[in-house]
């Protein structure tokens, strides 16, 4: 039995395979037949082309263009002639086997890339790492776990898993994953929520007890894995499973209705997104707007700056397909633990507290203002409201206003029609934002409570950090009285509150939210329908006698509270 | 053997999307293709040696070919790089 964290929901039980970035040894042996090496070396290179040439088709067809270009740059150093006539002279003259020789010669192409301070070499690099990789595998008939392509049910136990290893991701045989690290928004678990299947993260030390076969249950809500599980377990489970699936099928009838409670209280489901192949499954749960567009993929899929025109287009398309519902726009949110290589932003020792988000965006005047002058453009199209990110104080606000009202007189100019009564928000995720969210209630239409960051703000807790993760908690009350503080704020001035954070779609908190007056809940697109059978299901006055919870002093106990009853252990 | 000088004027000069364009393009010929930049001359239809030179927007390349479709290539990849990859 392992304790994890539940990273995405659902139980599962099945057979693990073990996924492991398989390292090789490489042994130098002399070659006396160079023509037979030189045809094992095609041969491998040929088999190496089929299985991206594969991998891209595959993610072209079911994720999207952006995600299949990486494959496309593996299949075009296959192809690069240069490369190959380098290597098959290397094994003519040194009359060494393959391996050695394709080791040496990538190794000095990464080197060179390695060497140049811009991150488009640097992804290259990795690219180069990744196909001689697979090059080798394929010369030492490695077979290596690919998780595009399985054969058979299966739930991945994994270290961790990178972008690489889950893009194309099959979905239909991959029944879960559990990871030793990461927590709750690393990428395996965001892809699994993505994917809704269920996950659990933060499992140590669970890859030295597993193999390849074994039999394991988990539980993404809960966070706990058994393996080799006793039958009368598996019995259990199965029939929890069963009980889930039969939730599962009540929810979906909630896809397509609003949001209102038992006793009339109307709120809103929106969707986070952070693509435009997000916004299709937003539609499609039947979120009643965008709570959250994120707009950094814009910068960090390429090695330049978007420009106004291309963002503008982007901007358009997610407002029109909304059809005039919300689409709430964050402007440009990097730092932390997102970078832009071509900014060439220098390192620092706490990022999450250093230059990023607005503070940005205030000083790089000229980014500001194209996204700024994008956005109003796009306002014409439909229902879009902007958003400032990591304010923390007046000042900041009062100058990204100032920009955005020196973006209109720039359209103005320019006689670009845009719509002038945009509505402008803020998120909160600072305390000090929480502190005086009175005074900026005067200031803006909407806030967005981002509880990622208030969490970690508030507590003092690095997100990332396992070794503290148990104090990063959305039930610690310092916390929830800052939610409280922040709605009674926003409502005593006449504005609207939404959350964003991975708090909004806690089944566990959606009724103190209720309770404490929050008015829009925007989450990943798999969680709407379940949270909007809660919420329906609810009487906003009845779940007022939780907010007693906020004159307690211990969250764990509010945890244990809010859960109403414990879930079977499973012992 | 034809060849000419042309002008980087792209942004991302001939990286990311730009290089995989006029690789894919220079395929499409029989003829050798080389690309010279500062005395380094390579191959046209190679990623890693379009990479290594390092062309930024602004800089100026010789292209070079030799076969039986040498002027067609030379002009193609010339109006593909003059038109600043359509971007």
């Amino acid at each position: 039995m392992f304790n994890g964290i539940g990273a995405s929901p659902g139980i599962t039980l099945g057979r693990v395979k073990v996924f492991k970035q398989d390292l090789y040894q490489i042994e130098k042996r002399p070659i006396i037949d160079c023509d037979q090496e030189i045809i094992r070396l095609i041969r491998a290179f040929d088999k190496s082309k089929e299985q991206i040439q594969a991998l891209y088709d595959k993610v072209l067809q079911e994720v999207g263009k952006d995600e299949a270009s990486i494959f496309e740059a593996h299949l075009m150093i296959l192809e690069d002639e240069t490369l190959m006539t380098e290597i098959k002279e290397k094994i003519l003259i040194e009359e060494i086997n393959s391996e050695v020789v394709v080791e040496c010669v990538f190794e000095k192409y990464i080197e060179q890339f390695k060497q140049i301070e811009n991150d488009y070499f640097k992804e290259r690099a990795l690219d180069l790492k990744d196909v001689a990789n697979r090059i080798i595998e394929n010369l030492l008939g490695i077979i290596k776990t690919d998780l595009s392509n399985l054969k058979e049910e299966v739930i991945i136990v994994a270290k961790d898993l990178t972008p690489s290893d889950t893009v194309g991701l099959d979905g239909e045989h991959v029944k879960g994953f559990v990871t030793e690290s990461g927590g709750k928004t690393s990428h395996s678990a965001i892809i699994a929520r993505t994917l809704e299947i269920p996950a659990v993260v933060g499992v140590k030390y669970i890859l030295k007890e597993v193999k390849d076969g074994d039999f394991i249950i988990m539980d993404g809500d809960t966070g706990k894995v058994v393996l080799n599980p006793e039958p009368e377990q598996i019995v259990l489970y199965e029939n929890r499973k069963e009980q889930k699936l039969l939730a599962k099928k009540v929810h979906e009838t909630y896809r397509d209705q609003s949001t209102i409670t038992k006793d009339n209280r109307k709120v809103d489901i929106a969707a986070n997104i952070g693509t435009l192949n997000d916004l299709d499954q937003a539609i499609e749960n039947g979120a009643e707007g965008i709570g959250l567009f994120r707009t950094e993929f814009l910068y960090l899929d390429q090695s330049y700056l978007p420009t106004e025109e291309e963002q503008f287009q982007v901007y358009k398309q997610v407002a029109i397909k909304m059809n005039n519902q919300p689409v709430i726009i964050r402007t440009l949110d990097i730092g932390g633990d997102k970078e832009i290589p071509y900014l060439n932003m220098p390192k620092e020792m706490n990022p999450f507290l250093g230059y990023r988000a607005i503070r940005l965006c205030l000083n790089q005047v000229d980014i500001f203002l194209t996204q700024l002058k994008a956005l109003l453009r796009a306002s014409c199209h439909g229902n879009i409201k902007i958003m400032f990110p990591m304010i923390s104080s007046m000042e900041e606000l009062k100058q990204a206003k100032g920009l955005l009202d020196q973006a209109k007189k720039l359209l103005d100019i320019e006689k670009v029609p845009y719509n002038d009564d945009v509505e402008i928000g803020m998120m909160i995720e600072v305390p000090s934002a929480a502190l005086l969210s009175d005074q900026f209630a005067k200031e803006v239409d909407f806030f967005s409570i981002g509880t990622n960051d208030l969490i970690q703000y508030t507590v003092a807790v690095d997100r990332g950090n396992e070794n503290i993760s148990y104090l990063y908690s959305e039930y610690n009350p310092g916390v929830l009285r800052l939610i409280h503080m922040i709605i009674k704020n926003a409502h005593c001035e006449g504005i609207w509150v939404g959350m964003c954070g991975e708090a909004a779609s806690n089944e566990k908190l959606i009724p103190l939210l209720l309770a404490m007056g929050l008015d829009e809940f925007s989450m990943s697109s798999s969680m709407i329908p379940r949270s909007r059978y809660l919420i329906n299901n609810l009487y906003y006055e009845e779940v007022q006698r939780l907010l007693k919870v906020l004159n307690w002093s211990e969250g764990s106990k509010i945890e244990k509270y809010l859960c109403g009853r414990e879930l079977d252990d499973i012992k | 053997m034809t060849s000419s000088s042309v002008k980087l004027i792209n942004e991302a000069g001939l990286h990311a999307r730009p290089a995989n364009l006029f690789i894919r393009l220079a395929k499409e010929f029989k003829s050798q293709i080389t690309v010279e930049k500062d005395g380094v001359k390579v191959d046209a239809k190679g990623i890693l040696g379009i990479l290594t030179l390092g062309a930024a927007c602004g800089c100026t390349i010789t292209l070079e070919a030799d076969g039986q479709d040498e002027k067609e290539a030379i002009e193609a990849l010339q109006e593909l790089v003059e038109s600043g990859f359509n971007e």
